[in-house]
């Protein structure tokens, strides 16, 4: 993995701690934790959709001339998962816990499934198509707060 | 060459669900047999009751929601699109059921025209639905552990249905044929080559996902399916001479088993060091089948050590319990009510539009029905296993055995259910707010 995308690639996985956090506070009633972990993995989750929308994809499309194909793709599932932080949102507020713990493995398995797409064929088809951009690495590296 | 690149593949939702709401039926079929038979049941696993049995499992629960599962996994998990989902979905889901009832029906009257009836069927849709599968394994972009296995597991798919369809034919043409021996290899084939390397396969990917585990270690992700593949086929080979190579044999055989014991082991390991702490019923019933398939295969390692004990009728039935109700069956429970909420949600999403709230996957089995299942598919596990020494107990775990599936069915039209409702709801909020 020496690819462009091995920064989004190792980012994926930086999420999962707090978000197993957040859920497990939600469970336990403890909205105060749940608030803390849950903002921090929303930020970073947020983070690499803009990173990816912004510059990863536009780079991507430019490059290759596709722009109907896997990123649109890409695109409608953040729009979901960006649906799914909302319900999320509204959860903790309402300290509504069937509610936050229902949303939040539905995001889960959402994400994962994403993830995996994106790791196994969009971010190969990447690397393969951008080459050693080292503007574009600088990017993404700025865009994810590393 | 870039195939399958729009991820949109996904078949309609009626694609999978047939598969998954038909496997629970053969599940308390096997069960009705089970009280039907009584201890009569257990006597050898050469009996046509106990050959009925085992298909009822292995073909009628296993095959069916496995096909399902893997049907709706590849364009998804491995970038694979099916060709003509649609038609292969009938051919698979049709040829398969009515095959098994053939297949079934002809062990239990020990029928030949049902055997030549069920041979052209299951070799047909089968056939077709592995070499399609095949196909799309090797022309998917992505890569990986899960890939391989998939791959070489349905391999074994193939190599168990020509098999069968050999010994099937042997039945209904009165072929003169070494039954036993084909027995052996195609029953390992279809448990191990098969079963064991999808769910091998599947586990690399969703158990970190599911429970958000580490990876699997990569030694182990590289060597399991190649290494299980060239023990199974080493030992396949051993059966071909006249005078077998004993000794050889029951080495491979027990290097064959000691691989599922690794891959069971670091299972439970990952999972204990899960980060999510919730514990959910796909976890337990994933960490039974695990428990039971380490102790299914040092059973297998034992047999094979002290060779003779396998004249005792109770060692095959105590491992087809552990593999197919202690291992598959829970494996493909748990799975189950992972899959099919999170399709509900899936498809629910094509309907609504952003901003449009769809019910989350929790709601669509209720847990609470899940965990019942899970104690349901508890009892009748230890029940048939106390059966072996206690045979008056079959009937108790009989009736376990199609209480577990009559639940698990009534949870799955619980999912289906709730999908037809809820889009009824969506549709009628969309058209309130086009009218307002």
């Amino acid at each position: 993995m020496s690819g462009i995308t091995s920064a989004l690639h190792n980012h994926h996985k930086l999420c999962d701690e707090d978000f197993a956090d957040a859920e497990d506070a939600a469970r336990k009633g403890d909205w105060a934790a749940c608030g803390a972990a849950y903002g921090k993995f929303r930020d970073e989750l947020l983070a690499h959709f803009g990173v990816e929308e912004d510059v990863v994809f536009p780079a991507f499309e430019s490059r290759t001339g596709m722009a109907g194909g896997p990123t649109q793709v890409m695109r409608g599932e953040h729009v979901q998962m960006r649906d799914l932080l909302q319900q999320m949102d509204a959860a903790l507020a309402q300290k509504d816990a069937d509610g936050f713990g229902g949303a939040a493995e539905t995001l889960l398995l959402m994400m994962q499934q994403h993830n995996m797409k994106e790791e196994n064929i969009l971010y190969p088809m990447i690397d393969q198509a951008m080459g050693q951009d080292g503007e574009l690495a600088s990017r993404i590296a700025a865009g994810l707060g590393a | 060459m870039q195939p399958g690149l729009s991820f949109e593949q996904a078949p309609p939702i009626s694609v999978p669900f047939r598969f998954f709401l038909t496997a629970p039926l053969f599940g308390m079929a096997a069960g009705l047999l089970l009280l039907w038979q009584g201890p009569a049941a257990l006597a050898s696993r050469w009996t046509s009751v106990a050959l009925a049995l085992t298909h009822l499992l292995a073909v009628g629960f296993m095959l069916q929601a496995m096909c399902g599962a893997l049907l709706q996994m590849l364009p998804v998990a491995a970038g694979a699109n099916i060709w003509q989902p649609k038609r292969v979905t009938h051919l698979t889901h049709a040829g398969l059921t009515f095959g098994t009832l053939m297949l079934v029906g002809g062990f239990l009257g020990e029928q030949a025209l049902l055997f030549k009836v069920a041979v052209p069927f299951m070799t047909v849709s089968l056939g077709a639905f592995a070499l399609i599968v095949l196909v799309a394994l090797f022309r998917t972009p992505a890569r990986g552990p899960t890939i391989i296995a998939l791959r070489i597991a349905v391999f074994g798919l193939i190599v168990t249905i020509s098999l069968g369809a050999t010994l099937a034919s042997a039945f209904g043409w009165q072929l003169a044929l070494p039954l036993t021996e084909i027995t052996h290899v195609h029953a390992a084939w279809g448990l191990g080559g098969w079963s064991l390397l999808l769910v091998a396969g599947v586990a690399y990917l969703v158990v970190p996902m599911f429970q958000l585990t580490p990876p699997y270690p990569l030694w182990l992700t590289r060597a399991y399916s190649v290494a299980l593949f060239f023990l199974l086929a080493g030992w396949s080979i051993t059966w071909l001479p006249l005078q077998r190579p004993q000794g050889l044999q029951a080495a491979l055989a027990c290097a064959a088993a000691l691989l599922p014991v690794t891959f069971a082991a670091v299972t439970l390991r990952l999972q204990g060091q899960r980060r999510r702490k919730v514990t959910e019923p796909t976890l337990l019933f994933w960490r039974v089948a695990m428990a039971c398939l380490i102790v299914a295969a040092c059973g297998v390692i034992l047999q094979q050590l002290s060779p003779g004990e396998e004249d005792y009728a109770g060692t095959p039935f105590l491992l087809g319990v552990l593999l197919m109700v202690g291992v598959f069956m829970p494996v493909i429970s748990g799975m189950l009510y992972k899959i099919m909420p999170f399709l509900n949600w899936l498809h629910l999403q094509k309907i609504g539009k952003p901003g449009l709230v769809v019910p989350n996957i929790r709601q669509m089995i209720p847990e609470s029905r899940m965990l019942m299942q899970f104690r349901l598919h508890m009892a009748a596990l230890a029940l048939l296993l106390a059966a072996v020494p206690l045979p008056l107990l079959v009937y108790p775990g009989g009736l376990a055995l199609i209480a577990s599936c009559v639940w698990l069915e009534w949870n799955l039209v619980v999912a289906t259910r709730n999908f037809a409702r809820f889009s009824r709801e969506l549709e009628e909020r969309l058209a309130a707010e086009a009218a307002a």
